[in-house]
């Protein structure tokens, strides 16, 4: 990697309570790069994607973004930053009150009521590319299944074109097809938009499929990172453990 | 237990006397730092009108049946009431100068700012609570959307417009309640009735109606706010900041209305 990253997490650490979530937590991804990121629940990996997003501040280690260090920033200049970024809720966490079409466009309205013509096309082009039709552009988001939710949630997070997109459990709760459709639509965001891709997941065939990178999350540390083809062949015990799903092994 | 000292109990006893208070207190600071926080954000543009009158429309007009409904009771009881001890006294005829003078100065504002803090404190920490422990507030943010901005700075400009407006409603309300049993049951001169009422009604007290109103719609706005936002833990965690948010603004309405009472007529 000879060009900066286009995140540097260094020595990160939060804590809640006497709880240590993240525990020096130091990682590098660089730009257009796929990261996937593994480890059980609980053990810190939303809340990494949120220190990063600057939703949680940190107690200590630093974040880059594109050499910037964005842990000390004003909300007005983390404003800024949180342009290149685009998210996707675990639960979607779409706004309830907005119809699909407000949804998706609402990084580009801001929560303005301004040109609805022109958003509702943006948003009939952004949900063509996760599968839905215009047929759902005025339902209400309580109105969809949860798969067509966290697809609207991906749209909308890709609306603005982000250059660093996270995605949090992306295929949970899918049917195995769709959750490959997801996969697909991941791998074909990094590789068309070049974007650079972090994701949060338990399953190990989206891992495989979408990830350049692997990193195991342990303890509030990174315990293992390489690249995909290695996963398997890690010759790490616990990451050994947690991709063939043991309940025996040093994880308890 | 460290403390086995005949001092022990005693020494605990304080000790639990202090964690409440500083409990207390450290929740005070924090609801403070959330209403100057909502200020100085919400003072700084972008501003949202589009939100801004849908709360209005939310707080203000749907809660009008209900307000109505209470004011209309409430002057009508006030009347009777007053009819029924002023005849122990030969002071029957102060019932209208009672009714007028209950209504706007106490009733009115009170059991307006109590109807809808019970409407929309609790919709409100229900609502933003909901938002939060569903990642909505933080999806918000992320989508470079100020949350105090977008969704509190609305809310209470709303309450501090609307509640003022709905107690005047109230008001007149009330006091027609008065007349309606005063006239039509109690044998009152309709007239007289109105003139008297006419004659005890002072601006002054119509003014400090809207002052207790303007001040008891940022409380409702900002107990509902600041509960929901801090909600967490699931379902619970949203009924919960329902519930805190219905009973702090009906103690802080109390404890206000008396303190501005207290200050203008002491």
């Amino acid at each position: 990697m000879s060009a900066v990253p286009k995140i540097e997490l260094d020595g990160l650490s939060k804590a809640f309570g006497a709880n240590r979530v993240l525990d020096g937590v130091s990682l590098a991804i660089a730009p257009g790069e796929s990261l996937t990121v593994i480890g059980q629940s609980g053990s810190g990996k939303s809340v990494m994607l949120k220190c990063i997003l600057g939703l949680i501040r940190p107690d200590a280690g630093s974040i880059r973004i594109d050499g910037e260090d964005i842990t000390r920033l004003s909300e007005r200049d983390m404003a800024r930053v949180r342009a290149k970024f685009g998210m996707l809720f675990q639960g979607g966490a779409l706004f309830d009150s907005l119809p699909v079409w407000r949804n998706v466009t609402f990084a580009l309205t801001r929560g303005r009521n301004r040109s609805a013509a022109r958003m509702k096309a943006i948003a009939e082009e952004n949900l063509e590319k996760v599968g839905l039709g215009r047929q759902v552009l005025n339902l209400r988001p309580s109105e969809l299944s949860g798969g067509m939710q966290k697809r609207v949630a991906l749209a909308r997070a890709i609306a603005p074109r982000p250059e660093i997109i996270f995605f949090d459990e992306p295929t949970t709760g899918l049917d195995p097809i769709r959750a490959d459709v997801i996969n697909d639509l991941i791998t074909s965001l990094v590789e068309d938009l070049g974007a650079t891709a972090v994701t949060i997941t338990h399953d190990m065939a989206s891992a495989r499929k979408i990830a350049h990178r692997v990193a195991m999350l342990y303890q509030g540390e990174i315990i293992w990172c390489g690249p995909r083809d290695q996963l398997y062949e890690s010759g790490n015990p616990y990451v050994d453990q947690f991709v063939q799903g043991r309940a025996d092994g040093p994880i308890r | 237990m460290t403390n086995s000292s005949p001092a022990g109990p005693i020494i605990a006893l304080f000790a639990a006397i202090g964690r409440i208070a500083v409990g207390w207190l450290a929740a005070v600071g924090r609801t403070a730092l959330f209403g100057v926080q909502t200020l100085r954000r919400g003072l700084t543009p972008p501003y949202y009108p589009n939100k801004l009158f849908e709360q209005l429309a939310h707080i203000g007009w749907f809660s009008l049946p209900v307000v109505g409904l209470t004011a209309v009771f409430t002057g009508a009881a006030l009347a009777q009431q007053t009819f029924t001890a002023g005849t122990r006294f030969n002071a029957t005829s102060t019932v209208p100068a009672i009714v007028v003078i209950g209504i706007v100065r106490e009733l009115g504002p009170v059991l307006v700012g109590l109807m809808v803090a019970g409407r929309v404190s609790s919709a409100m920490a229900a609502e933003l609570g909901t938002m939060r422990v569903t990642e909505q507030l933080d999806a918000l943010t992320t989508l470079r959307t100020d949350p105090y901005r977008y969704l509190i700075a609305p809310r209470l400009l709303a309450c501090v417009i609307a509640l003022p407006l709905m107690v005047l409603v109230a008001n007149a309300i009330g006091i027609f309640g008065g007349y309606l049993i005063a006239v039509y049951k109690l044998g009152f001169n309709a007239t007289g009735y109105l003139r008297v009422t006419r004659q005890f009604l002072e601006w002054s007290d119509f003014g400090m109606a809207l002052v207790k109103a303007g001040v008891f719609g940022f409380f409702i706005a900002l107990m509902g706010c600041y509960h929901g936002f801090r909600a967490g833990g699931g379902a619970a965690g949203v009924g919960e900041a329902t519930r805190d948010a219905v009973v702090s603004a009906f103690i802080l309405i109390l404890v206000s209305n008396l303190l501005i009472t207290v200050m203008a007529f002491g």
